[in-house]
């Protein structure tokens, strides 16, 4: 007994005395071993951004240059034809993706929660393109949607023999062969997500909808889906940060071609910083997908803390 | 009996339990997932066989059709001698600067990484909160925007255009998702442990060498299979900070595939993306549910 009590008046005396040092000084070993968060956060993310958007609004031309032209490269980039492109894109893209992916995500994890057989290996068919890259996830799908070769003449094959099927070069419809890819590659993903959802839901909830003799759909549709909420917008926040940065999977696919038909705004800075050398431009444009992440990712982050300190308090 | 059967009921789907093996439900059910399955099966199985076949066969029949003739030649090409547009050595130079890449990248930023996530748990102190939120936000930032303020910064060190430049880059951006899934597994440990340590007279680095890193195998293990998956498979990065003799993987074979000159050989090209994916996608069958618990890391905590 007395020997615990020494025991612990040792640390007590200890902290005493670490109390007396400096403030910064507590809690050193600490501190360091943070520094390289600090300087990842402060200088990197922190710091390059605000470098980004400060240098937007120069003249900058293949070297960073202090000439300030106020909103100029602002006006150029909402000009440029080519931007609009883009950006038309990454809302078709976009919407597409969210409701694809959402709705036939959902639709397989709901599938895949029936109690069925083998719901391991259908996990691991429809998850593996996740494990891919873009660029290989790009290729796959380039060589498939080849208008010669690809999945077009074996409907040929089978008698269409006029069937013309090239989206990959078709000005109108490039755009939708992104779309077919990244729903490829990402969709499991979803699935994964929901399914975790669902597995989280209470068993109970299920035993009172059968007493009350409540459909499955309905039971899906007003109680489930309402429940998984929380699910649903960390899916969408997570989706919709991905579809800002596509920038590999049209490199691959279609090099945003043809002419800018199915050009994105990561590979317009991209294309703007390294090729074009017209860094404010680029600065400008990256700007902009900056403040669109913000508008999304804001609301969000406000959303969950608020829920976060009003479960604490209650 | 009746407790193990509700404890099995917790881990078990929750849909309503199936009566007979062949009803219209069924039907309908397994129905729509073999078709689902078979669409997400379908491009593995055509990168497969045309990779297994002649050039003529390719043009001759169609996708779908298994090779009359199996000829392994397109993948001793894409591994050997096929063309980016300057040279003609094949997928195994960008093979090797992807392990270059990614030994490196993986272990630093794990490091850093779990030191992080162990501070943030257990010695918080002012401001480290602060910091941590953002480094959240960053995950979400668009690359874009950092992109040329860090060729500066690489610049500045001299470490633009190299291994070094292209490590620290994957350092940095893998921080935000690695931290964040040390902190939420080192929140679980129990603090009495950590107090226990401490009234020991046990310090920050000893703590955590000797009894945080012995109990926290398996968040390193999906730590690893997040890093490697993620690194292997970056493009952006590779093409900007490494350098024209360092550009991994992705980066040569984007070049081989689409570069303009000459017959387009998609044997070949289809040989070497498997090539590419081969890594990725054998640490995705190895690993199994880890891997699906690496990638939701964060995503279904929040």
């Amino acid at each position: 007994m007395s020997n615990n009590l020494t025991n612990q008046q040792a640390p007590a005396s200890e902290a005493t005395g670490r109390q007396r040092r400096h403030p910064l000084l507590r809690n050193l070993s600490a501190k360091i071993a943070a520094i390289p968060m600090v300087l990842v956060t402060l200088v990197g993310f922190v710091g390059c951004s605000v470098w980004s958007i400060v240098y937007s609004f120069t003249s900058s031309k293949s070297l960073p240059r202090e000439t300030f032209v106020g909103l100029k490269q602002y006006d150029r980039l909402f000009d440029s034809s080519r931007w609009q492109a883009s950006v038309e894109n990454v809302a078709i893209y976009g919407v597409c993706s969210l409701v694809f992916s959402l709705g036939v995500g959902f639709l397989l994890a709901v599938a895949m929660d029936q109690k069925i057989r083998f719901e391991n290996t259908f996990r691991t068919i429809f998850l593996y393109p996740f494990a891919l890259s873009f660029i290989v996830t790009g290729l796959v799908w380039q060589w498939l949607l080849n208008g010669d070769f690809g999945i077009a003449q074996v409907i040929r094959d089978i008698g269409f023999t006029n069937f013309e099927f090239n989206i990959l070069s078709d000005r109108e419809y490039s755009i939708y062969a992104i779309v077919i890819a990244g729903l490829w590659q990402g969709t499991g993903f979803v699935m994964a997500l929901m399914l975790a959802g669902l597995r989280g839901i209470d068993q109970d909830i299920w035993k009172a909808a059968r007493v009350d003799g409540i459909p499955a759909w309905r039971t899906y549709l007003f109680i489930v889906i309402p429940m998984m909420k929380p699910v649903f917008i960390t899916t969408l926040v997570i989706i919709a940060s991905g579809i800002v940065k596509v920038f590999d999977l049209v490199v691959a696919l279609t090099d945003g071609g043809p002419g800018v038909s199915s050009e994105l705004p990561a590979k317009y800075v991209y294309d703007w910083m390294f090729g074009r050398g017209n860094l404010g431009q680029a600065l400008a444009a990256s700007t902009v997908m900056l403040s669109t992440v913000l508008i999304i990712l804001i609301p969000w982050a406000y959303l969950e803390y608020s829920q976060k300190k009003d479960a604490t308090h209650g | 009996m009746d407790n193990t059967l509700s404890n099995t009921a917790l881990t078990e789907p929750h849909g309503p339990r199936p009566k007979r093996l062949i009803s219209t439900r069924n039907i309908v059910l397994y129905g729509f997932l073999i078709v689902a399955a078979l669409y997400w099966l379908l491009p593995l199985y055509v990168m497969i066989i045309t990779s297994l076949k002649g050039l003529p066969e390719i043009r001759m029949g169609n996708v779908f059709s298994p090779p009359v003739e199996i000829t392994f030649a397109p993948w001793a090409k894409a591994w050997d001698s096929a063309c980016t547009g300057l040279y003609c050595e094949g997928l195994k130079v960008g093979f090797w600067n992807s392990v270059k890449i990614l030994i490196p990248s993986t272990i630093i930023s794990i490091t850093i990484a779990s030191v992080n996530g162990y501070a943030l748990s257990f010695w918080r102190f002012k401001g480290s909160e602060i910091f941590f939120t953002i480094l959240l936000f960053g995950a979400f930032i668009p690359y874009q925007v950092m992109l040329y303020p860090l060729v500066i910064i690489l610049r500045e060190l001299h470490l633009f255009s190299s291994l070094g430049g292209v490590v620290l880059i994957h350092t940095i951006f893998g921080m935000p998702i690695l931290t964040l899934l040390f902190r939420n597994y080192f929140a679980s440990v129990p603090e009495e442990l950590f107090k226990a340590a401490r009234v020991d007279g046990a310090g920050f680095w000893r703590i955590f060498l000797q009894i945080m890193l012995p109990m926290s195998l398996p968040i390193f293990v999906v730590a690893i299979i997040l890093q490697v998956t993620g690194i292997w498979n970056d493009f952006l990065f590779g093409i900007i900070y490494a350098g024209t003799h360092n550009f991994p993987m992705t980066v040569q074979l984007n070049n081989i595939v689409n570069s303009t000159q000459g017959v387009k050989e998609y044997n070949v090209n289809m040989a070497a993306t498997l090539l590419t994916g081969l890594l990725p996608l054998i640490v995705y069958f190895i690993s199994g549910k880890l891997f699906v618990r690496g990638i939701a890391a964060g995503a279904v905590k929040g």
